[in-house]
């Protein structure tokens, strides 16, 4: 086979996602973001709902997420992403409504709102990046952090005697009786953001159908806010985020006997 | 066909309008005293008949957020709560206004501060008039002082928020709210079909069609230099309402020695002691501002070139009295006479502060 005949569009097996735009991300290298924006990227173009789908940007990292996918967009206040998805979603029922969310937005300042949207069971798809940590505004502890953890607001490491415990707050939504679908993902391997992606789509698919809601944790690394290279964060995630958020579905009333 | 006249409350009447003007959405949480806003209609249920959407939401942070996301969807909605409510909607109100989202804002206003009281208020003026959020914006601000007024304002709120992108407020008191009174409500009118919004709001978010490229509401903006250029588009648009849309009722004032200045039920009760005056001779009249954004300054400055003093009369501790004062400089002297805590004056009583402080008789 020539070189040519290799090069050839049609032997093409990969591409950037139609919907994901050229701009230059700001995101730092290593991390998880940009992987989930293309994931959702794909999703949305696979399903066939560019036109139908809504996205509610949270404040933190991702606050700029309507930069990089070309869909309609509202950039909410902080915490407040599910609120605004809950309204969209019950004026606009014939769109799909999806949240993309920081563990510092979701978990803390919005534990109102997403819990009442959960038991609400509306028609959304929320994406929680749990990377255990504040990015945007310069590595601050969140309800997610692990104990032990250095963070700008806990130099010494996290002290469950002083800030509490990491907060599992998909565990938190899986008993809620609105959620439809609860999973814990990650997206540090080739494995990993095949299963993501699945999981994604899954979720996309229960808003479709009015199932309820459909909630996918993604545990993520932030390699600049916990002061270490891409590499490190990726084993760390793994030998520390994955004791304390182990990845799988934690609920899934739509495909029950697949639990 | 004979217009229909009904009794009904200040409260119930913002529901039943909102309905009738074909409002898209209402999202509110309870307090008092406004809740027969949400009762009402959650008790008419108009998701049967308009398809109005009514929701309970978790919080009065919750609400206004839902508020932010059916106006960037370019829906027509709404909520109402009472001040310490309204204080935890400052955040979103100020997004609204900063992603130039037309909404609907009830306040019907109780006795601060903290938790205060359950009883009528105006302490909220400044709140409503001078931003009540962060950052430099205002909000199209409506006083109602009948029930008729509340049921009309609701349409007017909504049109207004609608032709300036900017969100409008009802600002009503505790007696407004919970007053019965005979009222006409407007006409039903039809909710706007999605096509017809998509033509008329083309800045919404409606899921993005191929014709145009993705909208985005958003209020941030990290380049100082664009941020700038938005902020003098906000204020362009708040000189365009402050010329034509500034709203007041002007009574007894051609002859008027004094003059008094007062909105929402607390005009009413002026205009008892006016009458009252009159009778005695004393020349009074009352300019009643409708808008208190923007503000009647030219009116009240012409109304009280030719008088001697205006008092001002407010539920509080003399926040209008401000604007009344920008209005007519050292021109004419200005007294504030204002009960607080829940306290609502008699018409006497507004009389005796009237010729007290002028040294009248």
């Amino acid at each position: 086979m020539t070189r040519e005949e290799i090069i050839n569009t049609g032997n093409k097996v990969y591409s950037r996602p139609r919907l994901l735009n050229k701009n230059n991300m700001h995101y730092c290298p290593g991390c998880s973001h940009g992987v989930v924006h293309k994931l959702v990227a794909e999703v949305i173009d696979e399903m066939g709902l560019e036109h139908d789908t809504i996205g509610v940007a949270p404040v933190g990292c991702a606050v700029f997420a309507y930069n990089y996918l070309d869909i309609d967009w509202v950039e909410a206040a902080h915490g407040r992403a599910p609120a605004v998805a809950t309204a969209i979603s019950r004026l606009r029922p014939d769109k799909v409504l999806f949240t993309y969310q920081g563990d510092g937005d979701l978990a803390a300042i919005g534990s109102a709102e997403t819990i009442h949207a959960c038991t609400r069971g509306e028609n959304i798809v929320i994406i929680m990046i749990n990377n255990g940590i504040y990015g945007m505004t310069g590595g601050q502890m969140s309800p997610c952090t692990l104990e032990g953890a250095k963070t700008a607001t806990t130099p010494y490491g996290r002290r469950t005697d002083l800030n509490g415990f990491p907060l599992r707050v998909a565990d938190v939504v899986s008993l809620l009786d609105g959620t439809c679908y609860v999973t814990r993902q990650a997206v540090h391997t080739p494995g990993a953001v095949r299963k993501a992606k699945a999981a994604l789509k899954k979720a996309f698919q229960n808003a479709l159908d009015k199932k309820g809601t459909s909630f996918v944790e993604v545990v993520s690394t932030c390699n600049s806010g916990w002061k270490m290279s891409p590499a490190k964060s990726n084993k760390w995630m793994e030998e520390n985020m994955f004791a304390h958020y182990p990845l799988g579905d934690l609920k899934n009333t739509v495909e029950p006997e697949k639990k | 066909m004979k217009d229909e006249v009904k009794l009904m409350k200040g409260n119930e009447a913002i529901a039943r309008a909102a309905i009738r003007y074909g409002a898209d959405g209402y999202f509110g949480y309870p307090i008092t005293p406004q809740s027969e806003v949400l009762e009402t209609l959650e008790a008419e249920m108009p998701w049967e008949t308009t398809g109005m959407v009514v929701l309970q939401a978790e919080s009065e942070v919750a609400s206004i957020n839902m508020v932010y996301g059916g106006a960037a969807a370019g829906k027509a909605v709404m909520t109402s709560s009472s001040s310490p409510g309204v204080s935890l909607m400052q955040e979103g109100i100020s997004y609204l206004a900063a992603s130039e989202l037309p909404a609907l804002i009830v306040n019907v206003m109780r006795g601060g501060p903290g938790l205060g009281t359950i009883q009528p208020s105006q302490a909220d003026y400044f709140q409503a008039t001078k931003g009540g959020g962060h950052g430099d914006y205002h909000l199209i601000v409506l006083a109602p002082s009948t029930v008729q007024e509340m049921a009309d304002f609701v349409g007017l709120g909504f049109d207004l928020a609608f032709k300036y992108r900017t969100p409008a407020m009802i600002l009503a008191d505790g007696v407004v709210g919970q007053m019965m009174e005979k009222v006409v409500l407007p006409p039903q009118r039809p909710r706007r079909t999605n096509e017809e919004l998509a033509a008329q709001c083309p800045w919404a978010v409606t899921g993005k069609p191929d014709t145009r490229k993705g909208n985005v509401i958003t209020s941030l903006e990290l380049d100082s230099a664009i941020m700038e250029k938005n902020n003098e588009r906000f204020q362009a648009t708040y000189r365009r309402i402050e010329e034509n849309e500034v709203r007041y009722e002007a009574k007894y004032v051609d002859d008027a020695d004094y003059l008094i200045v007062a909105f929402g039920s607390v005009a009413r009760i002026c205009l008892k002691a006016i009458e009252d005056a009159r009778k005695k001779g004393l020349k009074v009249g009352l300019i009643r501002p409708i808008t208190l954004w923007p503000f009647p300054y030219k009116a009240i400055e012409e109304a009280a070139a030719h008088t001697k003093g205006i008092l001002c009369v407010e539920l509080n501790a003399g926040q209008m009295i401000e604007d009344v004062r920008l209005a007519v400089g050292d021109k004419v002297p200005v007294c504030h006479f204002g009960r607080m805590g829940g306290i609502v004056p008699n018409p006497q009583e507004v009389l005796d502060a009237l010729e007290r402080d002028f040294n009248i008789k």
